[in-house]
């Protein structure tokens, strides 16, 4: 893992006194809440429907056992005692108080963790693959280059006061789990003919009110230019993005009206330009950080565990764990493991401080001291010998951390919505919950197979509805919360945004039409390997429409 | 049109409720306003409690009677009033402090 040199923790120590001078000048009145919003706004604290809300950032979505320790001292000492994980792998505090901020934001510079630059018009938390170091075919890991990109964007001079904020994704693997095609920018890991390393760069994508599939700009820019050709997207950006209306200053917007030619020559003009100019990366500078990410040493073992294959033959339930949250590692004998945070009837991303600290001995006990946040709202054990896995999945079970459904139709993406936010429109937990109470972890969704629910309570898209295979959208119409349905978005190397199945169902039916769209694409499917989304893209809209419009009486409007 | 001021209390950021001497966490003990003159002037001062650094975000909610108490009439300020939906042991509806008729729950 990175780790913070002498600079890093000056810095991270400096803002922290920073803040704790202004929300001292702001309590004693020296501040008016226009002066000082700003100000905490830099530091991820957001006033939200019950309290303040402190948003921390989770660097490519890497955590080490110590931190999460100290995640749970906070959630128990200066929070109600759990966590939320988000769609941004970052994690969110639901009820700190100002007054407690500064000491919080000290206790996680004492783990090298801070809250900059997770909010606000800037280079926000930069994700990668959740699996990245770990997985079996990724082409390279993509955390020293989402580490450099940090680095870099950490207060850049330039752009710190972009249009609108901006997001960058990593990913390595051809199977792509950060949702690149869903950033602003979206980077792929590639290998050229003479099997260098580069990256496929695609921007413009976002979510929110105006959702866009990004563009790709770049088959292949070499490594060494990572850094000068982003800044040259975001020069670009920066100034010509709008700033005239805030619903249309994301790049997406700026992409889409200058169109992709245009804005790929824009980019490479200013490239060849000279932003190139100092940023080239150093192979050395690369290699250094590279080996904070080394992959731990473990000891090779043999590919099969007689010990987990016993166990499988004589445990059904743990034999659905395995099939379901458990991935292939690229070192023989090991595997990645899935914690999903999606029990039936849960909250989706939550965690409490106990399941903190559970998971964080598991993580130093069995998995190189190393975990991950994924934006699915998981939380990834990415080193795991075979031989560890029942031991693990026991004290998983005992703790609430071992249900078998990652990947399948209660695994739900979710914003907190109108619970907590206060820009939802509706509340998306209690939908979420009971779709995943109406459809459990067990053979029925096991049966369904891979299915993607995302839920959003509000058009800002936080739960990435426009990517889910079924997404969710909460609205309100008169005074009642009103849900519209999506179907066939992707946020994967296919991405593809949702179709509108049509008008929107009330909270009492919206679950029963999610039953009607499954029960629809079990009739239909040629045969149980072909998933959700396949059978979707190959019939299209009309017979989900026609079963919920016309042959049942699922629409109430 | 029955209104209550609301606000969140600067230095933790609860939902508030003014009340005759002051604010208050407990949506029962706020002031209900039943003309328009008297929730503006009511608005008047909380905004002035804004500007003495007491409480931030301040706002007229209308409220309605329901079994035969007052409670805020869209669901964004029952939720505030109470407390998450979806955990009846976080927020005021804890405390025993929710809108009477979401007691229960």
């Amino acid at each position: 893992m990175y780790r913070y040199d002498e600079f890093d923790a000056a810095f991270v120590a400096q803002r922290v006194n920073q803040f704790r001078d202004q929300v001292d000048r702001r309590v004693k009145g020296e501040l008016t809440e226009d002066q000082f919003r700003p100000h905490r706004l830099m530091n991820g604290l957001y006033l939200q429907l019950h309290a303040y809300m402190l948003r921390i950032a989770v660097p490519y979505g890497t955590l080490a056992s110590r931190q999460m320790r100290k995640l749970a001292e906070i959630a128990r000492k200066y929070d109600r005692g759990y966590g939320h994980f988000t769609t941004r792998q970052n994690l969110q505090f639901h009820w700190p108080a100002l007054k407690d901020v500064p000491d919080i934001l000290a206790e996680l510079a004492s783990v090298e963790m801070h809250s900059i630059q997770t909010s606000g018009n800037c280079i926000r938390n930069v994700t990668a693959d959740h699996f990245a170091g770990a997985t079996a075919d990724e082409i390279a890991d993509p955390r020293p280059y989402a580490e450099i990109i940090r680095q870099w964007s950490s207060l850049h001079p330039e752009f710190s006061f972009l249009p609108r904020k901006f997001k960058i994704a990593v990913n390595a693997a051809p199977k792509d789990r950060a949702a690149i095609q869903a950033h602003d920018i979206g980077l792929q890991i590639v290998r050229n003919d003479e099997g260098e390393i580069g990256f496929t760069v695609y921007v413009g994508g976002g979510l929110g009110r105006t959702p866009m599939i990004a563009h790709k700009v770049r088959d292949f820019l070499p490594e060494a230019d990572l850094l000068a050709y982003i800044a040259a997207i975001l020069r670009v950006y920066n100034l010509e993005g709008r700033r005239d209306n805030k619903f249309k200053a994301r790049v997406k917007i700026l992409v889409h009206e200058k169109g992709e030619a245009a804005m790929r020559e824009a980019v490479e003009q200013e490239f060849a330009a000279g932003a190139r100019d100092g940023l080239e990366l150093p192979r050395a500078e690369i290699e250094r950080i590279r080996a904070y990410f080394a992959l731990p040493a473990l000891e090779a073992k043999k590919p099969v565990s007689e010990r987990c294959e016993r166990r499988r033959g004589k445990d059904a339930k743990f034999s659905s764990f395995m099939q379901r949250n458990v991935a292939p590692h690229k070192v023989p004998g090991y595997a990645i493991v899935t914690i999903s945070l999606k029990p039936i009837g849960g909250t989706p991303g939550d965690c409490s401080a106990d399941q903190m600290d559970a998971v964080a001995d598991l993580a130093e006990d069995y998995s190189a001291d190393e975990l991950r946040v994924s934006h699915e709202q998981n939380l990834v054990l990415p080193h795991v010998a075979l031989d560890d896995l029942p031991a693990v999945y026991d004290r998983l079970a005992s703790v609430g951390l071992a249900t078998p459904n990652a990947g399948l139709i209660s695994d739900i993406i979710s914003c907190p919505g109108l619970d907590y936010c206060t820009l939802a429109t509706a509340r998306s937990i209690p939908i979420a919950q009971r779709i995943s109470q109406r459809f459990g972890d067990g053979a029925r969704a096991r049966e369904i197979g891979p299915l993607k629910i995302k839920i959003s309570g509000c058009i800002n898209a936080c739960g990435h509805h426009h990517v889910g295979h079924i997404g969710i959208l909460g609205l309100e119409r008169a005074g009642e919360e009103t849900y519209q349905i999506t179907l066939g978005g992707s946020g994967d190397e296919t991405a593809s945004l949702g179709q509108i199945t049509g008008p929107g169902f009330s909270t009492e039916t919206v679950v029963d039409a999610v039953e009607t769209i499954v029960s629809t694409y079990l009739g239909l499917r040629r045969d149980p390997s072909e998933d959700f989304l396949a059978a979707f893209r190959r019939v299209g809209m009309a017979p989900f429409k026609e079963a919920l419009y016309e042959r049942s009486a699922g629409s109430d409007i | 049109m029955s209104e209550v001021i609301t606000a969140n209390r600067l230095i933790d950021g609860i939902v508030v409720f003014q009340a005759e001497n002051g604010w208050v966490e407990d949506f029962a003990q706020a002031t209900i306003y039943d003309n328009a003159e008297a929730s503006k002037q009511a608005l008047a001062r909380a905004k002035e409690d804004e500007a003495r650094d007491v409480v931030v975000d301040s706002y007229a909610i209308v409220v309605e009677m329901r079994s035969g108490h007052y409670a805020p009439k869209a669901l964004r300020e029952i939720i505030r009033a109470a407390g998450p939906t979806t955990r009846p042991d976080l927020g005021k509806q804890a405390q025993g402090q929710s809108p009477r008729f979401v007691e229960g729950r």
